[in-house]
């Protein structure tokens, strides 16, 4: 028997059945579309962290105080373990390091600002000028902070999007006086709207010099050190650097940690794609009971085409023949229930994206083949032992019955 | 040895089944030989082995003892895709109730035969063309089983039995399910094959059906009781 005919007859079988073939359909296309749907979720979910967690920046390393390590209690920590503070100093010998590109120091406190007669709790940022090409934000009115001295601080403060239309609204606030705390500043620039980062909005910032912040707190530390390497090949050398640089400086007391973006990024894509990967493998049971759905309806199709199959093998049909019709209708079903279920998959990803456009849930590539091949194998596993019992079959048996 | 004429020789053929504990033989030491272009009836009462016999012959069971030769070729030691190669291409099958493929057209029900032996699809088309002119079925080529009367049923079925050209056709009560003028089309239909030379051998209970045959084999518990060639002065 010709291939071609071989699929012809399968499918007329498969069709001459609408109810038992569409409920099978229906069934196939359910597992597949779990599959696509929930890995689209689980997808998307590692794109929205990847997505805020690079939005800070690239080829960042960032320097904390203090090690991030625990350790068990003892004398010797009392005197040796007491981390030393990151100075500007630290932060300006961090910059005359080879493959580094530009270095931010960060110092953060909460404040109030004062103007025009508007008092509002605001977010303040100690930083330098090139602040804003390291965590590639953009300006929206006037210019960012002045490049100089990170030692000498300027009476000027930036702010966020939401600050300025809160205090001075539709007015231009360039070169107003506002009081932060109990300095005086003046508004050089504003920040556009809609800046994002570690789950934390620019809106609501106001940045001024470094050395102005410190002053304004009565401090000499940093919060953090963003270091941004030259490329991405040399992050790895570059984080070596700044640790060894800052533990000579700190009379060799390795007391900082330094993290790179590359690395907290690999972790999180790690683990959120475990997670895409356990949450396909439950929808996949789903198509492992599809696919023993298939066995079932195609038994019952062998018991009730009994004397279809001793009149094919009386008419000449062997054995191999007749397993094949029966393999090649439950590859069929279970062919059209996927193709059906990734469009549905799809359908379903979309829904969800115009509901939360924030969230790019698309289904990955992977997920949609191993949707097909699972329920590709599934049909032909489970259509073997019906197509073998079919072939099986004594067609004087078959053909008697009636 | 068998001679040369002769299209199925059975030389001491035995099947027994087995229902539980008891053994039932089917065909006691059959011995027959048939010749091309020959009209046989098999008679007897249930039970006597004539569907074992027919059934045998048409290489769908297997004996446990003897030899059966087809065309001069022993048959009994061929393995099941050999013994399909030759259903398929010398043996034509008609049954009582028919056996149409309820969701194929007639076209494609007589087309069955000519897919399953892997002949391709303009040849196809033609063969079955000319059966269905033949046996006065073209306005019905594209007819379910459903939407057609008993006769043109088994007018399908005995074109799909045809359409390979078998050497023999073997009729199972190929009136069983037919009123008697249905009926009597049908075997005249039969018949004319019988005439173009293709040898025919129904299994029958009706009296009048198998007396019409040439030659008479009647069965009973498996052996044969009596066969009877008549002479040619007295057919019709």
């Amino acid at each position: 028997m010709k291939i071609i005919d071989t699929f012809r007859y399968a499918s007329d079988a498969a069709t001459g059945n609408p109810l038992r073939t569409s409920l099978l359909i229906l069934a196939m296309s359910i597992g597949v579309a779990a599959v696509v749907i929930l890995t689209a979720l689980g997808d998307g979910a590692r794109r929205y962290v990847v997505g805020e967690f690079s939005a800070i920046g690239t080829n960042l390393v960032i320097v904390l105080p203090g090690r991030s390590e625990t350790r068990g209690f003892n004398p010797a920590n009392l005197i040796t373990n007491t981390p030393r503070d990151l100075t500007l100093n630290d932060a300006s010998a961090l910059l005359r390091l080879v493959g580094v590109e530009r270095v931010s120091p960060i110092l953060v406190a909460t404040t109030e600002i004062n103007a025009s007669g508007k008092l509002r709790e605001a977010m303040l940022l100690g930083t330098n000028a090139d602040y804003i090409l390291v965590r590639k934000q953009k300006l929206a009115l006037g210019r960012f902070l002045t490049k100089g001295d990170l030692g000498h601080g300027a009476a000027e403060v930036v702010l966020g999007a939401v600050i300025r239309r809160e205090i001075f609204g539709t007015e231009n606030p360039l070169g107003k006086t506002v009081r932060v705390g109990d300095r005086r500043l003046r508004v050089i620039g504003v920040l556009s709207e809609g800046g994002q980062g570690m789950g934390m909005t620019t809106d609501e910032l106001l940045i001024v010099p470094v050395a102005t912040a410190q002053a304004m707190l009565n401090t000499n530390t940093l919060f953090r050190i963003m270091v941004e390497a030259r490329s991405r090949e040399q992050i790895g050398e570059v984080k070596a650097r700044v640790l060894k640089m800052l533990t000579q400086r700190h009379e060799g007391e390795e007391d900082v940690t330094v993290i790179t973006q590359d690395a907290v990024l690999k972790t999180f894509d790690k683990i959120l794609n475990v997670l895409t990967l356990g949450v396909a493998g439950i929808a996949a049971i789903s198509l492992a009971v599809a696919g023993i759905l298939v066995m079932n309806v195609m038994l019952v199709s062998v018991a009730q085409r009994t004397a279809e199959i001793g009149l094919l093998k009386a008419l000449g049909a062997t054995s191999a023949s007749v397993r094949q019709l029966f393999m090649v209708e439950a590859v069929l079903l279970s062919l059209t229930g996927a193709v059906v279920g990734v469009g549905l998959g799809y359908l379903g990803a979309a829904i969800l994206r115009s509901f939360y456009p924030t969230f790019p849930a698309y289904p990955p590539l992977w997920a949609v083949l191993a949707g097909l091949g699972t329920a590709l194998f599934s049909g032909l596993v489970f259509g073997v032992m019906p197509a073998r019992r079919a072939a099986q079959l004594d067609p004087i048996q078959a053909l008697s019955k009636r | 040895m068998a001679d040369a004429e002769s299209l199925i020789a059975l030389n001491g053929i035995e099947r027994t089944f087995y229902l539980g504990d008891s053994q039932v033989h089917a065909l006691r030491n059959v011995n027959l030989t048939i010749s091309r272009g020959e009209y046989i009836a098999v008679m007897g009462p249930s039970g006597s082995g004539k569907s074992t016999l027919l059934n045998l012959i048409g290489l769908l069971d297997r004996p446990d003892a003897g030899t059966y030769q087809l065309e001069g070729r022993d048959v009994t030691t061929l393995v099941p895709d050999e013994l399909a190669k030759v259903r398929s291409e010398r043996i034509g099958f008609i049954f009582q109730s028919f056996h149409l493929v309820p969701r194929l057209t007639a076209a494609a029900n007589i087309e069955l035969p000519l897919t399953l032996a892997g002949i391709p699809a303009a040849e196809r088309t033609k063969r079955v063309e000319q059966a269905l002119k033949e046996y006065g079925l073209t306005d019905r080529a594209q007819h379910r089983p459903n939407e057609l009367s008993g006769g043109q049923r088994q007018r399908v079925a005995i074109a799909r039995a045809t359409v390979q050209r078998p050497a023999v056709l073997l009729a199972d009560e190929p009136t069983g399910n037919l009123d008697r003028v249905t009926g009597e089309e049908v075997v005249r239909l039969l018949e004319a094959l019988n005439a173009q030379g293709m040898t025919l051998i129904v299994v029958t209970h009706d009296q009048a059906l198998g007396a019409r045959a040439r030659r008479q084999i009647i069965m009973e518990d498996g052996n044969v009781l009596s066969d009877v060639i008549r002479a040619p002065d007295q057919a019709t």
